[in-house]
């Protein structure tokens, strides 16, 4: 019974700990991004608020919530209410399987760092991130508008086509971990990360997770110069809050299964593991915001063709050489 | 190969966008940094005076009447020696568009664009100004400019007749 209770009140803590430093990171990811795209379009980007423009996603965040919250007349009440939630929560719970450093000893007991330590871990990862396409779905239908519907078709192709370079990306880092659990897979790397393992799984797995962002040069269920902002063009105030952070909170959690499957997670020299998890996830994060800053949008129909025509033929072969190669060489 | 073109083409924006990271940014960051105007830049009107402190405006209109936006009105007046002058000038700045006009039309160059741009009231009366607001105290762009010097007053003496008019220019001085 008292193992029970521990256990739960450890779940609890650790709940809390993860919710707090992602939704904390997500905040300061949208003043981060602001402020290096605004350095590398050689502007300063936010600097008013605090020092630094430190305060910003506080005063964000008010303006936000003290925006009128409007629905469409037409628009399918309930859906339209729910779409945003969904944005952020699937975005949250992706969160649980991620193993941010090694299992510590504290007072005689072993505490896994990681929320619930799947042993399907990776496929509960998959299977949420296409959940995350249903709140695209049903915020671009319900609003009853043009251009949500547009934007929510768009993003509704991209990310099932995306899905399956990425789930495709991944199966040489199952095969070398023989296992889905992402702390198994971080385990597997402690020699060397699979990045140097698998360079081609990981670009692959790069450009899908981009793509699985809806970020430039993906951001095509956005696209804010032809269909005003895509699904989200009818949400005002907390509820286009809710998807601007379920995004920021996406880049940090993709930005962790990167660095889980392919850099090695918390493994690194000196520093402790923690702090190694971070970095890289931080790292992945500047990459994206990097991109952003870097790439024009490509246009729908070359979204396409470089999804089913390149990317997956390609991730096809890969998973093909891999599996040749270890059978050859042995595990 | 177009793929390594594409490739290589990809990976040199990255290099560039990464490179500005670590440049200055050209902002000007206003309320603490103000950048000084060129000394003929083209923002708020002033009527000027002569080198001998007199009103240069004759009021005759024709600022008024170029401006694309009618915010300039005035009443013409006439002084005792015969000198028109404005008895009230007024441009009201909330319709102003600095596009120039009047300034190009001034036969007396009384009226003139200055470098002062910040001109920004909470209250769109304050920013109808009255001919004490606008004067100035000296000529402006050109300093030694004198109307009346050159045209003459001709009500009370004849064109010509007054003391302290400048003879015709010679035609002949002005070709190189």
């Amino acid at each position: 019974m008292t193992e029970l209770l521990i256990t739960s009140i450890l779940i609890l803590v650790k709940l809390i700990l993860v919710f707090a430093a992602v939704l904390g990171l997500a905040a300061y990811m949208v003043l981060a991004e602001r402020k290096v795209l605004g350095r590398m379009q050689l502007r300063y980007g936010p600097n008013r608020v605090g020092p630094f423009g430190l305060m910003q996603p506080m005063a964000d965040v008010i303006k936000l919530l003290t925006k009128e919250d409007l629905v469409p007349a037409k628009a399918d009440r309930i859906m339209f209410l729910i779409a945003p939630g969904m944005a952020s929560l699937i975005a949250l719970l992706s969160f649980a399987v991620v193993p941010f450093s090694p299992p510590i000893t504290l007072f005689g007991r072993t505490i896994p760092m990681v929320v619930c330590d799947l042993n399907i871990g990776l496929l509960y990862f998959l299977g949420l991130s296409s959940l995350a396409v249903y709140s695209i779905a049903l915020g671009g239908w319900a609003s009853n508008s043009k251009y949500a519907l547009l934007g929510a078709i768009r993003g509704l192709a991209q990310l099932i086509s995306y899905e399956l370079s990425m789930g495709l990306a991944v199966v040489p880092v199952v095969l070398t971990a023989k296992s889905f659990s992402l702390t198994e897979i971080v385990v597997s790397q402690a020699d060397w990360p699979n990045m140097l393992r698998h360079p081609l799984a990981f670009v692959i797995f790069m450009i899908s997770v981009m793509a699985e962002s809806k970020r430039t040069p993906f951001d095509l269920p956005e696209g804010e110069n032809e269909i005003v902002a895509g699904y989200h063009t009818e949400y005002s105030g907390m509820r286009f809050g809710l998807f601007f952070v379920g995004e920021y909170i996406n880049v940090i959690i993709l930005g962790s299964m990167v660095t889980v499957l392919f850099l090695g997670g918390w493994h690194g020299p000196l520093l402790p593991p923690i702090v190694w998890f971070s970095l890289k996830v931080l790292a992945v994060a500047f990459c994206f915001i990097w991109t952003r800053g870097t790439l024009p949008r490509l246009r729908y129909d070359q979204l396409m063709h470089f999804g089913w025509k390149f990317l997956i033929p390609v991730a096809l072969t890969n998973v093909l050489i891999t599996g040749a190669v270890m059978l050859a060489v042995g595990p | 190969m177009n793929l390594w073109r594409d490739i290589k083409g990809t990976l040199q924006a990255y290099a560039v966008t990464f490179s500005y990271l670590f440049r200055k940014p050209t902002t000007i960051q206003y309320p603490e940094e103000r950048r000084t105007p060129a000394p003929r830049y083209r923002a708020r009107m002033v009527l000027t005076r002569d080198p001998d402190g007199g009103e240069r405006c004759v009021a005759c209109h024709l600022c008024s009447a170029a401006c694309p936006v009618d915010c300039i009105s005035m009443q013409a007046a006439e002084a005792p020696d015969g000198r028109r002058y404005a008895a009230w000038f007024r441009i009201n700045f909330a319709r102003c568009i600095f596009c120039g006009l009047c300034a190009e039309a001034c036969p007396t160059l009384a009226i003139q664009m200055s470098p002062e741009y910040e001109i920004c009231k909470r209250d769109p009366l304050s920013l109808v100004y009255e001919k004490e607001d606008l004067l100035i105290g000296d000529g402006g762009k050109d300093n030694d400019y004198n109307f009346y010097r050159h045209a003459g007053i001709g009500v009370v003496n004849p064109r010509g007749g007054n003391a302290d008019e400048y003879g015709p220019v010679d035609p002949g001085a002005l070709v190189p």
